[in-house]
């Protein structure tokens, strides 16, 4: 049973809205006392995502979460963007696939990072990314 | 005439616990060793004040309503401590049991001659004790679990000491399973000595790991990468013949990371590549 | 336009990244030093990013085009003072970062490559001279 403790929806435009978006992530992390490491890795797993969603979904939104469940603390990141969609998420898993000229480690990557991910998506809808990161996890 | 059952039991509060105390000290499971008949004393008297307070004001008898609270904290700091200091569930189970039975003697003793009366309220005290009794078993197992987690902590962080053999060269001798959970841990320790020591070199060495499969393996690579990334370079040491045989069996790929048999080995290494040279000192013959 | 500010010392280049970065600051960079490298025939590259929390595919990326551009222009490129966190997270991304040479601080930095570069290159200039950010 995950419950969410606290709700915080932020507004993804441009390129620059990023780094304000990491430091909320920071002050979040920080606050359920997850270590510097754990800190890291979910940053650099909302970078990731954060810049799938300007470059391919024209911006977005992402929904900041601290959640718990038992005794464990964590923070769920939900990415939401009305963008094109993707046609095989499979793919998009795959290391090194890109349809831009990326390295291709954004999607599998962030989710080598996190603990929960989940991507959801419909061409022509758009795409849903949730990642969640446990405090000692 | 209907028995004011609180008041009775205020006036009744220091038989109460003379009774409890009684019973405590006569059972023969009395720790000694670990609680001292004063602590008992105070732990007890503490209790009683609360649980008969609490009767006073509330009609309660679910122990789970908001008016409970100041009883479940004092008995809950008791059932913690107790934990911790490796009273049994036995023995903790005692203590809230014996005070139930010394609260339903007094009872008994006070309402003589209405059996109604009797019934009615030793139905209310039962409930109220066994729902405190549970409270103090989640609590007691709550307390011993954070023993078990300290200890678990403590463990692995034993577990992944890291050494400093000599200017600049770090060692990490690893004892048991690596699973990605350790992994993380000495990968941390690690690099954080590195970065503290400004150390360049550092020796992994792996006698003390049973087996080595591809996924430690994996985490090996990990590990190694990780420290190249920071500047300094990782020497796995320690593998044993068997390792060499199922690591090569398994198809792993250990060519991008310098390995060597034994600490030794590894530690010559690193005086070479560190320009440091190990001499015996030769003893000049003395002229006469 | 933020800008970050590349150092000459001597035979090598300078960069020491103090902000976190975002894409296109990374791109500036990778710009700049290409340029600076091309303007002042410099022998070495010395990234510093003691500084930076973090490092995701994208910088990732820009460091190793750094590092292979240079090295197209005769130049080797050093990243030093990498925090532990940063690391991990990198290795657990999957980017090891081949090709690039690595070192714990400045100091070790520049040894590595004064080593690299060979003895012929050392001291060609009797002063280290530094320059300022460069100016557009």
């Amino acid at each position: 049973m995950v419950l969410s403790l606290s709700k915080d929806n932020i507004q993804v435009l441009r390129e620059q809205d990023v780094v304000l978006l990491r430091n909320r992530v920071k002050e979040v992390a920080v606050k359920i006392k997850m270590g510097l490491v754990n800190q890291t890795k979910l940053i650099t797993a909302a970078s990731e995502l954060l810049r799938n969603m300007l470059r391919y979904g024209n911006g977005g939104t992402c929904l900041v979460e601290v959640v718990s469940r038992g005794r464990d603390n964590g923070v769920r990141l939900t990415f939401v963007d009305q963008g094109p969609g993707i046609p095989d998420i499979q793919q998009a898993m795959r290391d090194g696939f890109s349809t831009g000229r990326s390295l291709g480690l954004g999607l599998p990557g962030a989710k080598r990072l996190v603990n929960e991910f989940d991507i959801k998506s419909k061409v022509g809808e758009g795409t849903t990314v949730m990642i969640l990161k446990w405090a000692n996890g | 005439m209907p028995i004011n059952i609180s008041k009775l039991l205020e006036k009744q509060k220091k038989n109460i616990l003379e009774l409890w105390m009684k019973n405590q000290l006569a059972d023969e499971g009395l720790r000694e060793d670990l609680i001292t008949n004063e602590e008992l004393r105070s732990q007890s008297e503490e209790l009683v004040n609360s649980l008969v307070a609490n009767l006073t004001t509330s009609n309660s008898t679910d122990v789970d309503s908001e008016s409970w609270n100041p009883v479940i904290e004092i008995l809950g700091g008791i059932a913690i401590t107790r934990a911790r200091q490796g009273f049994s569930p036995r023995e903790t189970g005692r203590f809230v049991y014996s005070l139930k039975e010394a609260l339903l003697d007094i009872l008994q003793g006070q309402i003589k001659d209405d059996a109604k009366a009797l019934f009615d309220e030793s139905q209310k005290i039962s409930r109220i004790m066994d729902g405190l009794a549970i409270v103090t078993f989640e609590t007691f197992i709550k307390g011993r679990e954070e023993v078990i987690l300290r200890q678990t902590d403590e463990i692995a962080e034993i577990s992944t000491p890291v050494i400093r053999v000599w200017d600049g060269i770090l060692a990490l001798p690893i004892i048991g399973t690596l699973d990605s959970q350790r992994t993380q841990i000495v990968m941390e320790n690690l690099l954080q000595e590195i970065v503290e020591s400004g150390s360049s070199i550092a020796i992994l060495d792996i006698s003390g790991v049973p087996a080595v499969d591809s996924l430690v393996a994996q985490h090996l690579i990990k590990t190694v990468s990780a420290t190249r990334l920071m500047g300094a370079e990782c020497i796995i040491s320690g593998i044993r013949p068997e390792i060499a045989q199922t690591v090569v069996h398994l198809g792993i790929d250990l060519s991008s990371i310098i390995t060597k048999a034994s600490l030794a080995s590894a530690l010559a290494y690193a005086f070479r590549s560190l320009r440091l040279e190990v001499k015996k000192q030769t003893i000049q013959p003395k002229i006469s | 336009m933020d800008k970050i500010p590349i150092l000459r010392m001597g035979n090598f280049l300078l960069v020491t990244i103090q902000v976190d970065l975002y894409d296109r600051l990374a791109l500036n960079l990778e710009a700049d030093l290409v340029q600076m490298v091309n303007k002042t025939s410099a022998k070495g590259v010395l990234i510093d990013i003691s500084a930076v929390s973090i490092v995701d595919s994208f910088m990732g990326r820009i460091i190793g085009n750094i590092a292979s551009m240079s090295k197209i222009l005769d130049a080797e490129t050093v990243v030093v003072g990498m925090q532990p966190a940063v690391a991990i997270t990198l290795i657990e991304l999957g980017l090891p970062l081949k090709g690039v040479h690595t070192a714990l601080d400045v100091e070790k930095g520049m040894a590595l490559l004064k080593g690299m570069i060979g003895p012929d290159f050392e001291d060609t200039e009797e002063e280290t001279q530094e320059d300022g950010p460069i100016a557009e």
